[in-house]
């Protein structure tokens, strides 16, 4: 119907914001406005080495708002991403330690942990019905004592391999650091499922009514648990990089990574109840979260004013475009 | 006979949290070298109060089928203004009591003038604004220290008339003036009718947005009241990202295990006091058990695991098949 009335020149606009939703744009605009910000403080934030160095900073967090953002499509939320992290960084580092199988097998099993967590958490959301909030939050107290259980306490003495160390932060492409390389891998592939398989149209139809999904023959229950699956498979591979980039694992080496992922999420412009949001915004929020921590760092102002910043800033970010309709409107 | 039958039916979360906590901490006083007196009581509700007053804060906000992040952060920041102003002659105390209190309200209006007025999701502003709570901490305490009237730090952790655990009064007494009277009041009504459907509640002309604001506002000051306690128990004060954090994730367990639905509109805050006390009485099983303090964590979340996967049980009550998704 609204192909008739529309004028033909309003037509491209139609195809352009489908393709560029407006809070995509605005979260790209302020990383611009950030950028300009700071070079008026110091000219050197505009230069390739430091943006390079922040898209750096910015891909562990990037891989873990990768599997945040598909499971906030579905409407619900990873709660285990700290100790899943911290699983991942410390199985492998823990495998590397035997030897050359060890070495070889160090980058898959790290991930195969973060996989097994994210079934489990998969099987109690999709067929046990249980509040992701709920199950995922067990299920990181679970991991963290695992943890605690395995390393004795203390911090773990393991150091990652060689393949972990050249993953991090090594260089195929010369002056690209290669976790930049695997974050943009994995993005890619995100947007390819996202946009062109049953499997992501699934994930996106669960979002905004998993019973309409189900009638329409989605297999719903399946598709939740795949999802949180690869959610934890990419947090204990973040996990497996942060291992790399420290060449150790260390106790809640995850822990700052959960609220900056999923704020980094919703900025980006996805839904926090599901069914909505593009893999282009998630990568603006990732960038836009970094950004502002290494620039509130640089300007050397203490953690307590760095905090208020950073929470002020996310709640202007979300007034400009994050706003919900009013119970009057719905 | 069928009065009771809604009764129990309508409670039952709260009662099977009550339940549970009853087994449990027959099981923790019965293998405790001590025994059952009043010393093993009091160190066990000293230890349970704090966490019950952050879940009972959690439990208003959930009851309006949102999430506060932010309520740990509050219980830190309120934390530190208490080990600076709760000192010196007893008006100045009496004085830094309310203020402390007046601010965690404050928080709570905050976040709830953010979320209904701005029109945010709750999860990601309280995630903002519990950031913001945190840097204010940090600002007053960078670190750790301060003091505490000790007179009344003692007389509130300690016995009241050698008989009662004082901490246990004061849980009483917050859930007689803040919790029951916004339970029976319109308001409260209000708060569940929005938590359950917020679209039927507008229909129907409820005061959503009072509701909303006063089940923040009130989550502000339960969660205020929580750090004013801690400072009492600790006499000093200490801006803790991790304290924040374990407080605010364990409130969801407490809420869950005390029956009350994340969902929106069912629940109590006393089921969510149980709950803490349950949570709590997990961790201290495992030394009346004598296992090494290394698996208490493990321990801990297999045990919150297993009370969550109990919740599915539920599904064997489904008769339709699209009850599933609902």
């Amino acid at each position: 119907m609204e192909t008739n009335d529309a004028q033909p020149a309003a037509r491209p606009l139609i195809v352009l914001t489908r393709w560029f939703d407006p809070s995509v744009a605005i979260a790209f605009g302020c990383i611009v406005v950030l950028l300009l910000l700071g070079s008026l403080y110091s000219p050197s934030f505009l230069s390739p080495e430091y943006l390079l160095q922040q898209l750096k900073v910015a891909s562990f967090l990037g891989v873990i708002a990768t599997g945040m953002m598909l499971v906030i499509l579905l409407g619900q939320i990873d709660l285990s991403v700290p100790w899943v992290v911290a699983l991942g960084g410390m199985m492998s580092s823990a495998i590397a330690a035997w030897g050359p199988v060890g070495e070889a097998l160090a980058i898959p099993f790290g991930i195969g942990c973060g996989i097994g967590i994210g079934l489990l958490n998969g099987i109690g959301v999709a067929y046990l019905r249980i509040p992701s909030m709920i199950i995922t939050l067990a299920m990181n107290a679970v991991v963290q004592g695992l943890m605690v259980v395995h390393t004795g306490g203390f911090s773990p003495q393991d150091s990652a391999s060689a393949a972990m160390r050249f993953l991090a932060t090594g260089f195929i492409i010369p002056n690209v650091p290669n976790s930049v390389l695997v974050w943009a891998v994995i993005g890619g592939l995100t947007i390819f499922v996202l946009t062109r398989t049953t499997f992501g149209r699934a994930i996106y139809a669960i979002g905004n009514s998993e019973r309409a999904a189900y009638l329409s023959g989605a297999p719903t229950q399946r598709v939740v648990m795949a999802t949180f699956a690869i959610s934890g498979g990419l947090s204990a591979f973040a996990g497996v990089l942060l291992a790399g980039y420290a060449s150790k694992a260390a106790q809640a080496m995850g822990d700052p990574y959960l609220l900056p992922a999923i704020a980094a999420v919703v900025l980006g412009g996805t839904s926090i109840l599901g069914g909505r949001g593009t893999y282009l915004g998630t990568v603006a929020g990732v960038i836009l979260i970094t950004l502002l921590q290494s620039i509130l760092s640089v300007m050397q102002i203490a953690e307590a004013g760095r905090q208020i910043i950073y929470g002020v800033v996310i709640i202007a970010m979300m007034l400009l475009y994050g706003r919900e309709r009013s119970a009057s409107n719905r | 006979m069928k009065d009771w039958r809604f009764l129990i039916r309508e409670q039952r979360g709260t009662l099977i949290a009550m339940a549970l906590f009853v087994v449990m901490f027959t099981i923790y006083v019965t293998n405790h070298p001590a025994g059952f007196t009043l010393n093993v009581v009091t160190t066990a509700s000293n230890k349970g109060v704090l966490l019950a007053f952050v879940a009972m804060a959690q439990t208003l906000v959930v009851v309006t089928a949102a999430i506060d992040l932010s309520l740990g952060m509050i219980f830190v920041l309120t934390n530190c203004l208490a080990s600076w102003l709760v000192a010196g002659s007893p008006l100045e105390t009496a004085f830094g009591v309310v203020a402390v209190l007046a601010a965690g309200l404050a928080c709570g209006m905050v976040n709830g003038l953010i979320v209904i007025y701005g029109r945010l999701q709750p999860i990601v502003t309280t995630i903002a604004t519990g950031a913001i709570y945190f840097g204010i901490a940090l600002l007053l305490r960078p670190v750790p220290g301060g003091e505490v009237n000790q007179d009344l730090a003692d007389a509130l952790t300690g016995k009241l008339f050698d008989r009662v655990p004082a901490s246990l009064v004061a849980l009483l007494a917050v859930v007689l003036l803040i919790w029951i009277p916004f339970r029976r009041s319109l308001t409260g009504r209000a708060a569940y009718a929005t938590g359950s459907s917020e679209a039927a509640a507008y229909m129907s002309g409820v005061p959503i947005r009072r509701a909303r604001f006063v089940a923040y506002s009130l989550a502000g000051l339960l969660a205020g009241i929580g750090g004013l306690f801690l400072t009492f128990f600790t006499y000093s004060g200490e801006a803790s990202a991790a304290n924040g954090n374990t407080y605010t994730l364990y409130s969801i367990a407490a809420v869950v295990l005390g029956g009350v639905s994340l969902f929106g509109g069912v629940g109590s805050a006393i089921g969510a006091i149980f709950g803490a006390f349950v949570f709590r009485t997990i961790g201290d099983l495992l030394f009346v058990f004598d296992l090494e303090p290394l698996w208490q964590p493990l321990f801990q979340g297999m045990v919150l695991l297993l009370a969550v996967c109990l919740g599915a049980f539920r599904l064997l009550q489904i008769r339709n098949r699209l009850d599933y998704f609902g």
